[in-house]
């Protein structure tokens, strides 16, 4: 019983306090900002050659569907499927399909060719370290579901408890662990997937290695659902650590988080896990709007560093040594260490959070770039200059072990004025430092008509051949991924 | 006249685990699974290092009983700010069927020897729930206790303890020496910083073996089984306010 009081006051938020010191901590109370219909936001998409749903239509979906397979039609069921989480857009889809099997999936892509969904179906099975699963299966079971064998997923990322491994591959998803286990492109061992036109491609390969034809199950992975709708997929697990330990250190400037990253990969070289950092933008926000705790002094950088390995005397012996060369070396400010699950949790409480902290402010203008690492924080300053007080803030975080920086800038409401201060402009500094404008977070409906600062033009137009080869109607998530016909 | 603190720690299962039963019910699965320092007892710990921060005592002393493994706990009171830590060894076997009565008459020895004011600890581990170290160790040394602490504060030669009661808050006044228990809102424990915990690795942790405190360690109570919660059974789902009460009608509770 107190086991579970701990729980709830220690994950909850500025809860309690010590009754020498007032309840001072403003809570925000996060209002959102109403998201605008795409067709505002988005102005220059036109809806492409497609029929209306009509009533027929929703009852053909009742007939070919089972009955445990939804079809859901009126309005307030749409509304949550229509928003995207962050509230940049609202779609005006009026109808979604929950289809239990794959066979259901490729009957509604075949029948009347609409965009399927994502399904919901749990269960995975997994031998020698190879999870095979549906696409429907939310990260955080499969998780659990693989530590009783003593496994893990090769990806971790903050949404964990609700998003689905389908959309994951999909989308090749980054996330925290991407530094030791690498991305989904050499994770993922099969897919199975269902075409536009019905088509089952059976691509579910549970071998290690497999040099057989061209690699197709590669389209599927982070195609974002434009060339194929993924159903089930195998993937490597691997071995889960017998220790994990986590230290949080502050510093002074971003040079300095340079150092220690360097630091980081010398001396805990395969120990490391992951390396993330935040600014002190970041940790104020968590602070005003989530009330979370900062475990050290006010720095400018913060930057979380997870070892983990089958040995906690050797990774200890390793970590305090990388410890103790950084203090000696006058890289950190402050730091503190956590080896018990409660405190790691906590620490990784201050990174994984920041997404939602930064919501409360009201709207949020989120971009995901890949930057050199000596470029990486200027364009953070660039931003501020640029924007200043027209915003409530400009905070950046990431996993600057893979050169990945998520750069956000937050206002009361969406206000065009600040949108078009940083889009293109951010995506021409990103182009001209040669980086990605969009590391892992892809192109969607938000990024696609930027591509070109990325990819070049013969390789847009080969992107274009394959899809109109895989999806000659364009029914598959239309109006993203790709920039559209001009 | 600053005061010596002895505070108490207990090493139990991370409160963050799920914890497993074991498949021949004797209890919890322990092997393997993250330890960490008793909640409560980290409470206790905080509130000491604040006492010697305001100067109301002076030297701090963490100790535990247990397996070796004991001592990564003492480790993390020593970064918190304790200054010196003392192991008393106690065998896995032993462990095993160590209970609070057994603690509690090795915790008074300590007390006195170490010559204490006040003996910290926290109101109950979370493994066991028991809620009674605190209490027996006061008896045994026939020193006032305060238990459930939410505020501490020195008036002279006394310490004002203000308690959480199930009515509301009780503050009483007790003469030192005397054993305090400390409950969830007596503070928020700190991040031990860097600098500290390479401190505390050189911080003197005193091995003793329990033989030396003469206490009996055969247990008083045998755990017959341990078992986990009944699976909470589904709900059902109504229509209809008929179709509501003719389900309380049938499960007979209208």
């Amino acid at each position: 019983m107190l086991r579970r009081q701990l729980q709830l006051t220690r994950l909850r938020v500025g809860v309690w306090h010590p009754s020498s010191r007032p309840f001072t901590h403003s809570r925000r109370v996060a209002v959102r900002a109403k998201p605008q219909d795409t067709s505002a936001r988005f102005p220059h998409v036109k809806r492409g050659q497609f029929a209306e749903v009509t009533s027929e239509d929703v009852n053909m979906f009742r007939n070919i569907l089972s009955k445990e397979s939804k079809v859901l039609s009126s309005s307030d069921e749409l509304d949550g499927y229509n928003t995207d989480w962050i509230g940049i857009a609202k779609g005006n889809s009026q109808l979604v399909l929950r289809p239990q099997t794959t066979k259901e999936v490729s009957a509604c892509a075949q029948v009347l060719q609409l965009p399927p969904s994502c399904r919901r179906t749990p269960g995975g099975k997994h031998r020698v370290g190879i999870l095979v699963c549906q696409a429907g299966c939310v990260l955080a079971s499969l998780e659990d579901h693989l530590t009783d064998a003593e496994l893990m997923m090769p990806i971790d990322l903050g949404s964990k408890g609700s998003c689905r491994i389908g959309g994951n591959v999909s989308t090749n998803a980054g996330g925290l662990r991407l530094l030791r286990y690498g991305s989904l492109h050499g994770s993922v061992l099969g897919v199975e997937a269902v075409l536009a036109n019905g088509d089952i491609v059976d691509c579910l390969s549970t071998m290690r290695k497999d040099n057989t034809g061209y690699d197709m199950k590669q389209l599927f992975i982070g195609s974002e659902g434009t060339l194929g709708v993924v159903t089930a997929v195998s993937i490597l697990c691997p071995v889960r650590p017998k220790s994990t330990q986590v230290a949080f250190l502050g510093c002074e400037s971003f040079d300095m988080v340079q150092r220690i990253l360097w630091q980081a990969k010398q001396m805990l070289s395969e120990t490391l896990s992951a390396f993330e950092f935040l600014d002190a933008q970041s940790m104020t926000c968590n602070e005003e709007n989530l009330g979370l705790k900062n475990p050290l002094k006010e720095s400018p950088f913060y930057v979380l560093v997870e070892v983990s390995g089958s040995n906690s005397n050797h990774d200890e012996e390793k970590l305090n040594a990388f410890l103790q060369s950084v203090m000696d070396k006058s890289l950190v400010l402050d730091g503190t260490l956590a080896t018990g699950i409660s405190k790691i949790q906590e620490l990784w409480q201050l990174r994984e959070r920041i997404t939602e902290s930064l919501l409360a402010d009201g709207y949020n203008y989120k971009y995901d770039i890949s930057l050199p690492l000596t470029h990486y924080y200027d364009v953070v300053q660039v931003m501020r200059e640029r924007l200043r007080d027209r915003v409530t803030r400009v905070v950046a975080y990431g996993h600057v072990g893979d050169g990945n920086l998520h750069l956000n800038v937050t206002t009361p409401q969406y206000s065009a004025e600040v949108a078009q201060l940083i889009e293109p402009f951010l995506y021409e500094y990103t182009s001209k430092c040669r980086g990605s404008i969009s590391a892992e977070h892809g192109m969607g409906l938000m990024k696609n008509r930027y591509l070109h600062y990325s990819k070049s033009d013969a390789a847009i137009r080969l992107m274009r051949s394959v899809k109109t080869l895989m999806d000659p109607h364009g029914i598959l998530n239309p109006y993203k991924t790709l920039p559209p016909d001009t | 006249m600053s005061m010596r603190v002895l505070v108490a720690c207990k090493r139990v299962i991370d409160y963050a685990v799920k914890v497993r039963v074991k498949p021949d019910k004797s209890g919890v699965v322990t092997e393997g699974v993250k330890h960490s320092m008793n909640p409560f007892d980290e409470i206790a710990v905080e509130e000491a290092v604040r006492m010697k921060e305001s100067k109301v005592a002076g030297e701090l002393i963490a100790v535990s009983c247990g397996p070796k493994q004991c001592q990564e706990t003492l480790r993390t009171a020593l970064a918190m700010g304790i200054d010196r830590a003392i192991h008393v060894e106690v065998s896995d076997a032993d462990y095993a069927n160590m209970q609070p009565f057994h603690v509690s008459k090795i915790l008074a020895k300590v007390a006195q020897e170490e010559k204490a004011d006040i003996l910290l600890l926290g109101k109950q581990a979370i493994d066991d729930d028991c809620n009674q170290t605190g209490q027996m160790t006061a008896a045994l040394l026939d020193w006032p206790q305060a238990t459930f602490a939410s505020a501490i504060l020195k008036e002279g030669s006394d310490m004002l303890v203000t308690r959480e009661v199930d009515g509301g808050l009780e503050r009483i006044k007790v003469k030192v020496p005397a054993v305090i228990t400390a409950d969830l809102r007596l503070n928020e424990p700190r991040y031990a910083t860097l600098p500290n915990i390479m401190k505390a690795k050189k911080k003197p942790l005193a091995k003793k073996p329990v033989s030396d405190f003469g206490v009996d360690l055969s247990p008083r109570h045998q755990v017959l089984s341990v078992e986990e919660p009944p699976v909470r059974k589904a709900g059902h789902k109504v229509e209809t306010v008929e179709e509501l009460v003719g389900k309380l009608k049938e499960a007979g509770v209208v």
